[in-house]
Order: structure tokens, then C-alpha cells, then sequence
């Protein structure tokens, strides 16, 4: 804050206390010409005013108040660009970039500075980096045993991942998968689930439609549903077939999905977006784009282990 | 006159003008000297105008009353940015007009919502958030997915906005109208979460 706008402040706000405190020394004075405790010359039903002092107690909060005022500029940060003889700030809060910022909250924390923000996160990564450190050298389906990780991993599960897969993780309709049945897209090992957290997933399932026509689209999905045993028109599942082969190269010829790829398994009737005709036709006609966001800079590594570990115990409980 | 202080007691036209000028030093000292502080005017980094489509879903977030229960505001305690991501900073508001900080949290903070979740997320989401989160309170809008745009005040929106210091260029103020015209409110809604909170890099 330029030189200006600190006087400018200085001048108001210290001018404002001595204003404060002239105030009441010209208020305490006596200049009515009536003595002190002496009658105002008025009585009103029997009460009758006396010019009185202004209370002690009363005079001296005021004159506290005052005192805390001026000690509070001294000490903190208020007027204008004085930041206040003990240094005191919040956080840095002129950052402009991440970069900048974290620079920033470095130097603080080494410095040993009086940044509130800074002393929170040193505090926190003192006491619980240490304990996902530890956490990071036993593998995902180890630690998946451990109750006390297991719990972490839900605290951070419901606040990161309950908005999308439901905080009792069973999924939510139309393309946020379940992740309590074993099933897995991408992959149910300890190493794929920590990948799926670290770098996201982008699952993209292109329609059809245009390279299909209304029929071929409709005979694909009589074929689809008849992977998972349902019943559906003879006539249509045989032509369905024959176009499934352009289907086969994600979700493979026998239609048991390619984990590499996160091409869903057809054939053991779970649904991503639903199972019935009018979701899987919706599906092949406009395709899907199933969207996992990364998580590597929300959580960290540490973090997303042990979220890891939580999502495998769901569907590894004993 | 024995008492001068009986001149302020008997003319309550003085006295409130007297009151004025006492209040307005509070102003003076905390609102004035902020409109010139070179840490409140200049932008973070990344900052970049809205789009045309984004800020129709800004009105939108306006018209909808979002700011009632949705704060934009991750203030510096640990316990926040843990939740939220990097507290919000000056230089990420510079061309907020009017800011939509709000002061009640019914709803999660929204500073930086965007890019964590899919727009298909917020799609679902805003028609009925039972349908992605069982537990939520907050109202559908399903009506957003069917009202369209029309790009009637864009053009006036950003020309108002550039004068109050949003650098848009005269093409983006031209190619305004054919941007969001005949997108529906809810593709203008997503465009603008999708944005809050990206330009600190």
C-alpha cells in the first residue's frame, strides 16, 4: 500500500481515537455552571434530575477501549502498509499463482513467520504426514485390513468421492459406477485403483448412431442384452451379432469388456447407465463420456493410498 | 447557550448529518483506500475475462439465487483448503461485478468447484442432485436443461462489463450473440461452474 494511503489511514483512524478520547474529557468537565451532584432544576413524577458525573466504571471501559485501540495498531496489522510490530498475517493473500503461493507458505514455515495459514499447515503436516507415510509402505490390499486406515480412507472418501459414487459407494444412476460389487472398469488391484484415483479416467463410448441407422443400432442392443441372458427377438440378436464385431474391438468378441481400455464387461448385467432398452439404445446412439477427475494434486499420493485402501475393502470385507 | 451539547440534542437535522460524518471516517479508512490498493486491483496470473456463454451462467447462478446457499469464499484456515483446494484470493476478483462471495453455506463453498466434476456430474446433478448425492437438500432446476437462450442482453452485458474494466475485445463482444444463442441455460450454468476457481495457477 503506497506511502499516501497509509497516512491517509493512519490520520483517520488515530484521529478518530484522540477524537474519541477529547470527546470525553470535554464531557467529564463541568461547564453547565450547576455544581456536581447538585439539582438540574426540573422534577418529573417525583424524579428529579441531578448533574451527575458521567459513571467511573463506566469512564474507565471507555478509556480500556481506547488503550486496546491504539495496542492493537501497534501489535497488528491496520494501518495501511504497517504490518504491525509483531508481524502477525493471516496467510499471503496478494499470491498470484499456485507457484507463488506455495513459495510463499515455504519461506514462512522455514522463516519461522507469524502466518496463521502457514502455522496450521505446519502443524497438520507435522502431525499427520508421518502417519500416511507409514500407511504408503504397506501395499493397498494389506492396508485394506487396517481398521484404523480404512477409516481415514472413508473420512476422505465422503468428502472427495461420495458427491459422484454415493457415500455408501454403491454408485449413482447413469454412469457413476458401484463400487462395492468387484467389478471393475479399469481394474480392482490395489496399483489400478491408486492409478484411476492419481490420473483420472476418461471413458468414451462413441455413438453410433450415424454409422448404424435407427435398425442397426436396434439390432446391436437386442445382441447386447442377450449377452447377459436376456430374452430378446431371435431375428434381431443373429444381425446384432454380425455388427458386433465393430463392438469387439473394446468390449472384445465374447463382449467380456478390455480393462485396459475400460470398455465394461457386457455379459454380467451390471449397467453403467442402466440396462434397460431405452438405456442401452440412448448408450449406442450418442455414445457416453464417463468422466473420473484426478486426484493427484486434491489428495497427493499418500492420501490417495489410503482412499485406495478403502475402496478395496468395500469389496473385500469378509 | 449554557451547553453547546444541547444544540445537537434539539436539531435532529444536525445530528444526523453529524452522525454521517462520524460513520463515513470508517469508510474513509476501510472501503476508499482499497478501490486504489495496487493487491486489490491486479489479477492472479491466469485470470481471463468471462466467456459470452459463462457469463450467462453467471446471471443464471445470479437469477437462481445460488449465492444464498452456496458461498465463494475459501477463507485461510487449514480446515477449508483441505476441502476446498487454495483459499481465495484478492486478484482472482478484480473484475467481479457484483462479487458473489455470499455468507451462508447450506451448500458446499463453490470457489472452486470447477473441473471437479464432469458436466454430465452437473447435468444430473442440477435436475435433481438426489439422482448423484441421496443425502442432498438442494432444489432441482430441471427447467434449466429447457429453456434456451436467447443472447438478447449479452452484447450490453459485456460492453457494461468492459467499462468497468473486464478487457473484452471488440471481438468478443462481436462474436458474442452467436456464441450462446439457442444453448440452453443449463449448458450456460455448467460453462460458468466450470470455470470457478481455474485461473490460479
Amino acid at each position: 500500500m503506497s506511502m499516501f494511503w497509509t497516512i491517509w489511514i493512519s490520520v483517520i483512524s488515530l484521529g478518530t481515537i484522540l477524537g474519541c478520547y477529547l470527546l470525553l474529557r470535554w464531557c467529564l468537565s463541568n461547564k453547565i455552571g450547576i455544581d456536581e451532584g447538585a439539582s438540574m432544576g426540573h422534577v418529573f413524577d417525583g424524579i428529579e434530575e441531578i448533574n451527575n458525573q458521567l459513571p467511573r466504571w463506566w469512564t474507565i471501559l471507555f478509556y480500556i477501549t481506547m488503550v486496546w485501540g491504539v495496542a492493537y495498531l501497534i501489535f497488528y496489522p491496520g494501518l495501511g502498509g504497517f504490518k504491525g510490530v509483531l508481524g502477525w498475517t493471516s496467510s499471503n493473500q496478494g499470491v498470484l499463482s499456485l507457484e507463488e503461493s506455495k513459495l510463499a507458505l515455504q519461506r514462512d514455515i522455514d522463516d519461522g513467520n507469524w502466518n496463521e495459514y502457514a502455522l496450521q499447515i505446519k502443524y497438520a503436516s507435522e502431525k499427520f504426514d508421518p502417519i500416511f507415510e507409514e500407511y504408503a509402505k504397506t501395499p493397498v490390499e494389506l492396508l485394506a485390513q487396517n481398521k484404523e486406515a480404512v477409516k481415514i480412507g472413508q473420512r476422505l472418501y465422503i468428502q472427495n468421492c461420495a458427491q459422484c459414487h454415493g457415500s455408501n459407494a454403491k454408485g449413482a444412476a447413469s454412469g457413476f459406477p458401484d463400487l462395492t460389487d468387484d467389478d471393475w472398469l479399469y481394474g480392482g488391484s490395489g496399483d489400478k485403483i491408486k492409478e484411476t484415483l492419481i490420473l483420472g479416467r476418461r471413458g468414451v463410448m462413441p455413438g453410433w448412431f450415424n454409422s448404424m441407422g435407427e435398425d442397426g443400432v436396434a439390432e446391436v442392443v437386442a445382441y447386447t442384452l442377450s449377452l447377459s441372458g436376456r430374452d430378446v427377438e431371435q431375428g434381431l440378436k443373429d444381425k446384432g451379432k454380425v455388427r458386433f464385431a465393430v463392438c469387439a474391438a473394446c468390449h472384445g468378441m465374447d463382449g467380456k469388456g478390455n480393462q485396459i481400455l475400460g470398455a465394461p464387461n457386457l455379459t454380467d448385467n451390471i449397467w453403467l447407465y442402466g440396462g434397460n432398452t431405452k438405456s442401452v439404445t440412448q448408450t449406442l446412439n450418442y455414445g457416453r463420456n464417463g468422466v473420473m477427475p484426478a486426484f493427484d494434486e486434491t489428495l497427493g499420493e499418500d492420501k490417495v493410498h489410503v482412499v485406495a485402501a478403502y475402496v478395496y475393502s468395500l469389496s473385500h470385507s469378509k | 447557550m449554557k451547553n453547546p451539547h444541547e444544540l445537537l440534542e434539539k436539531n435532529v437535522g444536525l445530528l444526523t448529518v453529524l452522525i454521517l460524518v462520524a460513520i463515513s471516517f470508517g469508510a474513509m479508512a476501510q472501503i476508499l483506500p482499497l478501490m486504489f490498493d495496487q493487491q486489490a486491483l491486479e489479477p492472479v496470473k491466469g485470470l481471463r475475462p468471462y466467456t459470452a456463454l459463462e457469463l450467462e451462467g453467471r446471471d443464471i447462478y445470479i437469477r437462481e439465487g445460488c449465492v444464498g446457499c452456496h458461498s465463494q469464499m475459501i477463507r485461510p484456515f487449514r480446515s477449508e483448503t483441505e476441502r476446498y483446494g487454495h483459499y481465495s484470493v484478492a486478484g482472482e476478483s478484480v473484475w467481479e461485478r457484483p462479487f458473489l462471495w455470499g455468507s451462508k453455506r447450506t451448500g458446499p463453498d463453490l470457489a472452486r468447484v470447477g473441473e471437479r466434476y464432469s458436466d454430465e456430474w452437473h447435468r444430473v446433478h442440477l435436475i435433481n442432485p438426489r439422482n448423484v448425492v441421496p443425502e442432498s437438500n438442494m432444489p432441482g432446476y430441471p427447467w434449466l436443461s429447457e429453456n434456451k437462450l436467447d443472447g438478447k442482453y449479452i452484447v450490453k452485458k459485456m460492453e457494461v462489463n468492459r467499462m468497468l474494466g473486464m478487457p473484452y475485445t471488440d471481438e468478443d463482444i462481436a462474436g458474442a450473440k452467436a456464441a450462446v444463442i439457442g444453448k440452453t441455460e443449463m449448458e450456460a450454468l455448467i460453462a460458468y461452474l466450470q470455470q470457478l476457481g481455474t485461473h490460479l495457477k
